[in-house]
Order: structure tokens, then sequence, then C-alpha cells
């Protein structure tokens, strides 16, 4: 097993998938409990590969190869790093605690969880998958469960939203595509070898024709500024658990992106298009912020704040250099913990309130205290107090972008006042002032929800009172890709 | 050298406090209080050996690496030299005696184990803020500390002043606050490195390496702006007023002695910085002076006894970053220790008021001198120190202050201290006659003097006012100024008998003319107030700050908000809601086109055919002779056109 430890993590989803499909639609019950322990194995095998993982090597590991289409030189080629092995692991454990959040789903279960099953080998590939062209499969069998998880049991815009989102994305991803193709068969031999294709030298003017057509995939998915409007709609619309996996994971697949294969396949277009990147993360965290704090729906708020703090990754990716790139990594997994548990804690209370109208609560925080300290310590996490994770990611994202301009910096801290200023509006709201009489029968959050969260608070502060433990993780492979973006 | 002890234990005992009382607060009730004030209690007697040891000479630091940036490591650890012991000195004593107050102040609130838990977050964090050896940790702790401040202004948050003022101070602080995180990124660019020590190294050091002047000066400003955001200065004071929704013992430990003292430690610490950039001392000046002057007459008008106070905090930290501004580094962290002091005693005492009147308005008190004598006489030494009356505390360290301003050359900032040293023991006299003397103005305020668990603290805190400036005193040969400057180096100057004289003139001028106005000719007030209406209603109205904030900072930035977000929606959305609009357009344009042009033309093909056939059909009659008929008439016609032609 231990040579196919990856393999294994991609597709035992996809076999609890199946699983789910021999049972008979009213064991709800048993479905749910496949599903649960599918992704408890799953995380079990994630931390069996961290055993493996030798955090002191840059290049790839766990490497699995096989020839898959030989026609056209298409291998099934797995393999994880620095980079991508912090996201795997980021999913195992959002995809862990989404389906205990799944559990209150009330209606055509067994499709539910099997789109479900199906949604995390997608994100698996994508992040392990080393051939440009499987990890295109990857990237659009993503798509799909997640088309119908928003389209079926979402909200009432759902059907805008679903296809909203999966005609924007697979717009960009077509791009995407031919970019693929562009670099297949410009490179000599034809391959989607990636170990291969980072070596190989190109020309400037390929390079940024190629850049652009990766970046349209990769910037709606992300989603950079102007290309995020799906981000809200999917969120408002998505049910809780599906929000928190658009979130903590499907966001991630876009800055990934950049990191994978952008840097290393195209570094002389990244450096010429770095003011551009620049000036795109600080659109992004100075509009977002400001569009999240004018925002009365809480997870509307959310979702353009997702839009702003995904703009750091940007910056630091912008910034190429040590701390940019570190920060960059960094927030990517810290965005991951702390957005994803914001949407849990916006479920919890649409459970019981049926409503997410900032407005119309006040008061909560006596009427439900555990919730209320839930709500801050991940709305402080979120605006960047230190001893939390998302803090030394942002620090280490401004380190790296002073070093590469002063104004930039100045610029972006204007989205961590606004942050702070967005966050505790809603704290405000929601949980200060006189409780809404409305609102007198709300129960307190209850133990599984709370079980549901404790693991990322332990993961947001663990991070950020000791930063190693992760970047410890990541440091010899970005190394590694600044060498080969800067030369 | 590294401690004896491990120095990590004093922040963190009282943060297990803060842990026990956060999860299990429910299960403990009041023991939380008993928690809080053991750790800090032990954290005390940690504390007091290391600085007794720094006192006479020693210093300890340690460290170890916590973050690579990029190539460098950055070391967390701490660093006890002269100005983090006298620190750490007044934060464990200060911080215990107002803990073992609030246990009496808070008793019967619902939520007391959590006020007891956050409280002992504070203190872990103002600790680490004090024995830090680095910007980044320094400005971690710092942070913390404005969260506590946030969650302890906003403990009452049901009531919607308390929610408001809580996020008022969080916002206001946090814009200071990433001033002072751009401005060790600055320093980190500049020198390459956030510990204290190797930045006074490198930059006292000078000459290996050329130093960028320019970025250092941008360094020091920036981080000066924390300072304005944390120790209240102007233009970033407005959050400290409202900050006082906040329950009593928070006032008095949060918001007049250490966090907001916090600030001007930051400067203090970054001395060195500071000192290699000579074009920020005036705007440090500046900025303190113009606060101590402007909140003190602010004070003159206000009713709230806590407010009154409050305003009075921020004059004061005025004076410490005044000091500092014209480098008495002595001076100014000399006021710090005694402020701290008699501060935490005068909140502590209107605390006590509150608690035995239930009011906070001093025009509805009077009279309390008899009904709570303990509270009144340690209410009345703390302010005699603050007013500047020898041999009390705040004397020696306020006429060191003044004697940096006179000694320096800076007769103007000397003559607004003074003069903001009148307003104060004028206001403060205003204050305790308002307060303890005269008649009882409400009758419906029936006033009794708390229990000895808040008396206590008070006592003690009143003996610590009158000693705790005698180390800065000459009757010690000024030992403290002198242990100050032997770390780092600032000018000293002689003891000037004038500037005493004036400093003792001042507030005695002030406490008669209080006694006057308040408890003989209690027209005079109300007359001068008519008198001079414009001067009245501005320092009534805190000079309209607030107003303005709110007009040309908050709404704005709302509006903004919401420009953007309609932006958002008809522009950027639009743009995409109208490519699949026009996409859709576009197909039902060539669903049209398909079903009427080039299906039509299919179709016009098949009825074309169709057509012909109609008259060709015509021909196919299915009779034999009809066919037969056509074929003879064909070969005649075949045989005539022959014919013909021969």
């Amino acid at each position: 097993m231990a040579s196919h430890i990856l393999s294994w993590i991609v597709f035992t989803p996809l076999l609890g998938a199946f699983a789910v499909l021999f049972v008979p639609q009213r064991s709800t019950h048993l479905i749910k409990w496949i599903t649960l322990s599918t992704t408890i194995v799953v995380f079990g095998l994630a931390c069996v590969a961290l055993g493996f993982f030798q955090a002191s090597q840059g290049g790839f590991q766990m490497i699995e190869r096989a020839l898959w289409i030989p026609q056209f030189n298409v291998q099934y080629l797995l393999g994880t790093d620095g980079i991508s092995f912090p996201m795997v692991f980021l999913t195992a454990i959002i995809s862990l605690l989404a389906c205990l959040g799944s559990f209150g789903i009330k209606e055509r279960e067994k499709e539910y969880f099997f789109l479900y099953l199906l949604l995390e080998t997608g994100m698996m590939g994508t992040f392990v998958a080393l051939d440009l062209f499987l990890f295109y499969v990857f990237w659009e069998v993503v798509l799909v469960p997640m088309y119908f998880l928003i389209g079926i049991w979402g909200g009432p815009r759902r059907e805008y939203a679903a296809i909203k989102f999966f005609l924007y994305t697979l717009a960009g991803s077509l791009f995407m595509l031919l970019g693929i193709l562009g670099v297949y068969f410009a490179a000599s031999p034809h391959t989607f070898d990636m170990t291969q294709l980072v070596g190989m030298t190109r020309g400037l003017w390929f390079q940024k024709v190629v850049f652009l057509a990766f970046f349209l995939g990769f910037a709606i998915k992300v989603p950079i500024f102007p290309f995020h409007t799906w981000l809200p709609d999917a969120h408002v619309e998505a049910p809780t658990p599906i929000s928190v996996i658009l979130a903590g994971v499907l966001l991630k697949m876009g800055t990934y992106g950049f990191f994978r294969f952008s840097y290393p396949l195209f570094p002389d277009a990244a450096v010429w298009f770095q003011p551009a990147m620049a000036v795109l993360a600080i659109l992004g965290i100075v509009y977002g912020g400001f569009v999240a704090l004018a925002q009365t729906d809480f997870k509307k708020m959310v979702a353009y704040s997702s839009v702003s703090h995904m703009g750091f990754v940007l910056l630091g990716l912008a910034a190429m250099n040590a701390n940019g790139f570190r920060g960059a990594m960094l927030q990517m997994f810290t965005h991951g913990t702390i957005t994803g548990g914001l949407f849990l804690l916006v479920g919890v209370l649409y459970d019981r309130a049926h409503s997410r109208d900032l407005n119309g609560f006040g008061g909560l925080g006596a009427q439900m205290p555990a919730y209320a300290g839930i709500l801050t310590f991940f709305s402080l996490a979120s605006l960047g107090l230190p001893a939390m994770s998302g803090f030394v990611s942002e620090f280490l994202v401004l380190l790296g972008s002073y070093q590469y301009s002063k104004v930039v910096t100045g610029l972006s801290t204007l989205g961590i006042i606004l942050a702070a200023t967005y966050l505790l509006y809603m704290v405000q709201r929601v949980l200060l002032g006189k409780l809404n009489p409305k609102w007198a029968a709300l129960t307190d959050i209850n133990f599984k929800e709370v079980l549901t969260l404790a693991p990322l608070m332990v993961l947001i502060l663990a991070i950020g009172v000791y930063p190693r433990i992760i970047l410890d993780y990541m440091i010899p492979t970005l190394d590694a890709l600044l060498k080969i973006v800067k030369g | 050298m590294v401690a004896p002890i491990p120095v990590a234990l004093i922040p963190l005992l009282p943060f297990a406090a803060f842990a026990v009382n956060i999860l299990a607060g429910r299960w403990l009730k009041h023991r939380a209080a008993w928690l809080s004030v053991a750790t800090s209690t032990l954290a005390c007697a940690l504390a007091i050996p290391l600085c007794w040891q720094v006192f006479r000479g020693a210093h300890f630091a340690h460290q170890a690496t916590w973050l690579m940036l990029g190539e460098v490591p950055l070391q967390f650890g701490y660093l006890l030299d002269p100005l983090s012991s006298t620190l750490l000195f007044m934060v464990t004593i200060v911080g215990t005696l107002i803990q073992v107050y609030a246990m009496g102040y808070m008793r019967g609130d619902p939520r007391y184990s959590r006020f007891f838990a956050y409280v002992s977050l504070f203190m872990a964090a103002m600790l680490t803020v004090v024995i830090s050896n680095n910007y980044l940790l320094f400005f971690m702790a710092w942070e913390i500390m404005g969260l506590c401040s946030y969650l302890l202004i906003g403990f009452y948050f049901e009531k919607d002043s308390a929610a408001n003022a809580c996020k008022k101070a969080f916002l206001t602080t946090r814009v200071g606050d990433i001033g002072f995180l751009i401005g060790f990124l600055t320093l980190f660019a500049a020198i390459g490195t956030l510990n204290f020590s190797e930045m006074n190294s490198i930059i006292s050091g000078a000459g290996a390496t050329p130093l960028n002047t320019t970025l250092l000066s941008f360094a020091a400003f920036f981080i000066f702006c924390g300072t304005i955001g944390k120790s209240a200065q102007f233009p970033l004071h407005v959050w400290l007023p409202d900050a006082m929704e906040g329950p009593t013992p928070v006032s008095a430990l949060i918001h007049a002695a250490t966090m907001v003292a916090a600030g001007v430690f930051l400067v203090a610490r970054s001395f060195t910085l500071f000192a290699a950039a000579p074009n920020v001392l005036p705007v440090v000046t500046a900025i303190g002076t113009i606060t101590a002057f402007g909140a003190a007459f602010i004070a003159l008008t206000q009713h709230d006894i806590k407010r009154v106070l409050a305003y009075s905090t921020i004059s004061q930290l005025g004076y410490m970053v005044t000091a500092l501004g014209l480098s008495g580094l002595g001076a100014g962290t000399f006021h710090l220790i005694t402020h701290a002091f008699f501060k935490a005693l005068l909140f502590l005492g209107a605390g006590s008021v509150i608690h035995g009147t239930h009011v906070q308005d001093i025009r509805e008190m009077g009279g309390l001198f008899k009904k709570m004598p303990s509270t009144a006489v340690t209410f009345i030494i703390a302010s005699l120190a603050l007013a500047g009356i020898p041999p009390l505390s705040g004397f020696w360290s306020k006429d060191e202050i003044l004697l940096t301003a006179f000694a320096s050359g800076h007769t103007f900032v000397f003559g607004v201290l003074l003069l903001t040293a009148f307003m104060t023991a004028f206001y403060m006299f205003r204050l305790i006659f308002l307060t303890f003397f005269g008649e009882a103005r409400n009758p419906k305020v029936h006033a009794h003097e708390s229990p000895a668990l808040m008396t206590l603290p008070l006592w003690a805190l009143a003996v610590g006012s009158v000693v705790i400036g005698i180390p800065g005193s000459p009757f010690m040969h000024h030992w403290f100024q002198k242990f100050m400057a032997h770390a780092s180096h600032y000018p000293e100057y002689e003891p000037s008998l004038f500037v005493m004289a004036c400093s003792i003139a001042a507030a005695v001028a002030g406490i008669l003319l209080a006694g006057v106005v308040y408890l003989k000719q209690k027209h005079w007030a109300e007359n001068t107030a008519k008198a001079f209406r414009p001067l009245y209603l501005l320092s009534f109205n805190k000079f309209y700050i607030d107003e303005l904030y709110s007009a040309y900072i908050v709404k704005p930035f709302h509006a903004i908000g919401r420009i953007l977000f309609g932006f958002d929606e008809t522009v950027v959305d639009g743009a995409v809601n109208g490519t699949g609009y026009a996409t859709m357009l576009l197909s039902r344009i060539k669903n049209w086109i398909d079903i009427h042009i080039v299906d039509g033309f299919v179709n016009f093909t098949g009825a074309f055919a169709y057509f012909l056939n109609s008259f060709t059909k015509r021909l196919q009659t299915g009779f034999i002779q009809n066919y037969l008929l056509i074929v003879v008439a064909a070969v005649l016609a075949f045989l005539i056109f022959e014919l013909k032609s021969i």
C-alpha cells in the first residue's frame, strides 16, 4: 500500500461512493455512516502519507507512474510535494468535517452522499495529478458533483447559481485546456508530464499567451477580481457543507494552479505579469473588503471576505520572494480552515433561525454563549488576530510584498482594517446589543456542531502559535520553486 | 544571561488561568477569581526577585527560533533589562491588586468567571509585551491586549453603548496598529532584524554598513502610529473615553495603568531607533503636547466621574509621550510608573463610589466623604499625586518631565505642560469637591462604604502612590534616572528649583481655584461657562472630533462599500449575466435562423419539388392509351422535324 498511498487517497472516496450506490435509498443512516467512515479513512490515509512525507526534500515524492493513453503519451502520474501535500491534508480535514455537517441533509441522501464522495475524489486528484491531461480530467470531475450539489440541495435560486458556477468555471477551464494543448505540442517529445515539462525552455511570447490561458482557468476558480461574481451566488445558494468545501478547498485549486503550473512552466511570463498580478491582488483585497462591509446577508458577507482574503494569496504570489510564497501557501491553508469554520457557523445559525439577515439578529451573545464564543473566535481569526494562523500568513505576505513594493503593501493593509471593520460590525449585529425577542427560543450550539468546529480551532491556534509545524513542510519546495522562477 | 527561573512562566501562569476559566468557568463560579488572583500573585512572586536582580545590575535574555523570514531566523524570547524589569515590577503588582479589588467589585455578576478569564488573558498578554525581545512578539501580544480590551469594554454587551464602544476601541486602535505593523516591516527592510537588542547594536554601532536614515525615519514614524492608537494620543484618542463602558476594574487595569501605557513603552523600547530618526522626535513631542493639553481641557467640563478620569489619563499619557519626544526616556518611564499607581487608584476609587452610590454623574453626588471615608481619603491621596503635590510620587515624575522640557530649551512646550498641570489640579479637585464634599445633591442616592476586599487594594495603591516616586527623587539621588540612563544614553539635566516652584505653584493654584469655585462661589462655574460659551462648548463636546470622524470617515467608508456593492451587482455581475443573456439571445436568433432559413431552405427544396410535381404528376394518369397517344404524338413530331430538314 505504501507505494500507492496517493492512489488510495484519491480513489478511496470513489470506492465509498460506489458502496453508497449499493445501499437502499431508505437506509439513510447507513449511507451517512459509510460516507463518514470513508472520509475518516481518507483522513487516516493522509496522516499515513504525512508519515512518509520527507519535509526536507523539495522535489516530488510518492510518485506513481503508469502509461494511460500511449498514443498521446498520457500518463497516470501522481505525486506530491510541499505545495500539494498541505492541500491534500486540508481537503481530507475539510471533507471529514463537512461530512459531519452534512448529517442534517434530509432529502435524497443517497445521491447527495454519492456526489459528495465523488467530489472528494475529484479534489484529491486535482491536487496530486502531475500529468496535465490527468489534472484536467480531475479538475473537470470536481465540477459535475458540485453542480448537482448546489443545484439540487441549494437555496431558492439554486439552479441559477449552479448553472452560473458550472458555465463560468467551464468557460475558464476550456482556455486552460487550450493552454495545456499548447504546452503539449510545444514540448518535444510531446508530453503532459510535469516532471519533464518544468525543465524545458519556452519563448517569452509563447509563455505569455499560455500563461494567460491558464490564468483564465485559475482566476475564475480563485476567484480573482473581476471574475468573482459566481462566488457569492454559489455560496449563498449552496447548502452549508458544500459552502464549506467550496471555500475550504475549491478556491484553493485556483491558487494551487498558479503554484503548480503557471509559475514553474512559465517563469518568464510570471515575472512579466508580476505588476498586473499585484494590482489584481490589491483590487481583490480592497474591493472585496468594501463590498463585504455593505452586506446584510451573513453568508454573502463571508463570501466577499473570501475574495478579499484570497487576494492575499495572490499578493504573496505576486511578491515572488521567499516570504511572499510562504505567506501565500500558508494563507491558502489558513483561509480554508477559517472561512470553512465561518460557513459552518452561518449554517448553525441558519438551521435554527432560518434567516441570514444580519440586521435581523442582535443580542445572541447572551442567548447562545457558546456559539457567541466560537463565532467571535473565528471572526478574530479571520481579521488576522495574532496567535491565530491568519496573522502569520498575512504577516509573511506583507513582509514579502514589502520587498516588492511599498505602495502595494500600504494599500493592502487597508484590507486588514476593512476585515476588522466588517467582521466586528457583523459580530455586533449578531451577538451584541439587546436580544431580539423573536430569537428567544434559539438553542445554543450543540455538541456535534462543536465537534465539527473544534479541530479547525485547534489547527488555527496551533499554526498561529507555532507556524513551523506546517511551514517546515512547505519551505523546501517553495524555495525550489523560487529558484525556477527567479533563475 | 539566561534567567535562573523559566521567565516564560510569568505570562504563562495567567494564561493557564485564562484557559481554565474560559473552558471550565461554568463549574468554577467564584473560584475562577481565586484562580486568576493566585496565578497573578505567583507571577508577581516570580517576577519581583528577577526585577530586583536587574535593579542591581543583572541582565537576562534568552531566545529560540520561531520562524524563518526568508533566510533570517526570527527568534522569540525574553529580554529583561532596566526598562522591561521596571514595567514588569509595576504590571505584576498593580495587576494583582486590581484583580483582588475586582473580586469584590464584580461579585454577583452573571458572567463572573468570564470576566476573570479575560482579565487573566490580558495579564498574560501584557506581561508578554513587557518581556518580549522583538517587535513581532511584542506586536502579537499587543494585539491580544487589544482583543481583551475589546472583550472587556463590551463586557455588558447588551447595552448598545457598550457594543458600540468596544467596536470603536478595536477599530481605532487597529488603525494605529496597522501603522505599527508597517513600521516594523520597514525596520526589517532597513536593518534586517526585528530583535530589540540587535536593532540597538546595529543602529548605535553603525559604521560597518551605512544606515538608510530615511527608511529608519519612516520606520520610527509608523511605529509611533501604534503608540498613537494604543496610548490614545490625538488624533486616535477618541476610543478611550468610550472605553469607560467596561467594568471599572478594567478601566483601572487596561485603560489607565497598563495597556494604554504600553504605547509609551513602545516608544521607550524603540528609543535607539527614534534617536536615530531625529526628524520624527518633534512629531512625537507635538502629538504628546497637543494631547496633554487638549484632553485636560476637555476634562474640565465632563460630568461622568469615569470620563473625567479617562481624559485625565489621555492627558497624562500625552505628558509621557512629550517626555519621550524630548529624549527624556527616564522622565517618561518614571511618569508611566507613578501614573500607573495613582491612576489605577483613582479608577478603583471611582469604582468604589459607583459601587456605593450606583450613579456615575458627579452632579448627583456630593458629601460622600463621611459615608465612604476610606475611598475618599485614598482618592484624595491619588489626586494630590496626580496634581503634583510634593512629596507624592506624581510630583517627582511630572517635575522630571517639566525639567526635560525646560532644560532642553523647549520653553513653549514647558509652558503648555505647566498650564496643563494647572488644569489637571483644577479638574481633579473639581471632581473631589463635587463628589466628596458639600451636601448630598441627590436624596435618592444612599451611599455606603465598599467591602474590605475593595478598600484594602485602595490603601495598598495609596501607599504605592506615595512612595513609588522616591527612587527618582533627590532622597535616593535620582537612582531611577541613572538606572535607566545606564542602559540607553540620553541627556540628563540638573534638577532646577525654578521648575519645581512653577510646578508646585501650578498645582496649588489649580486646587485653590477649584476649592473656591466648587465650595464657595458656586455661581462662578456657570458664569464662566456663559461668558466663554464657545470655549465651553468646545470642551464639553470634545472638540467635536467624534462627529467629524463619523461624518468624514465612518459614513464614507460604509457608503463606498454600498457603492462598490452596487457596482459589483450591476456592472461586474451584470457583465457576467449580460454574457449569459447575450448568449441566450444569440442562440434564440440562431434558433430562428435555423428554423426559418437553414431548415426553411431544406423545406423549401422539398416544397418546391412538391410544387413542380403538382404539374408533372398530372401526366401520370395511369391510362395506357394516354401514354400511347403521347408516344405517337412524339414520334409524329420527330418525323415532321426530320422530314422538314430534308
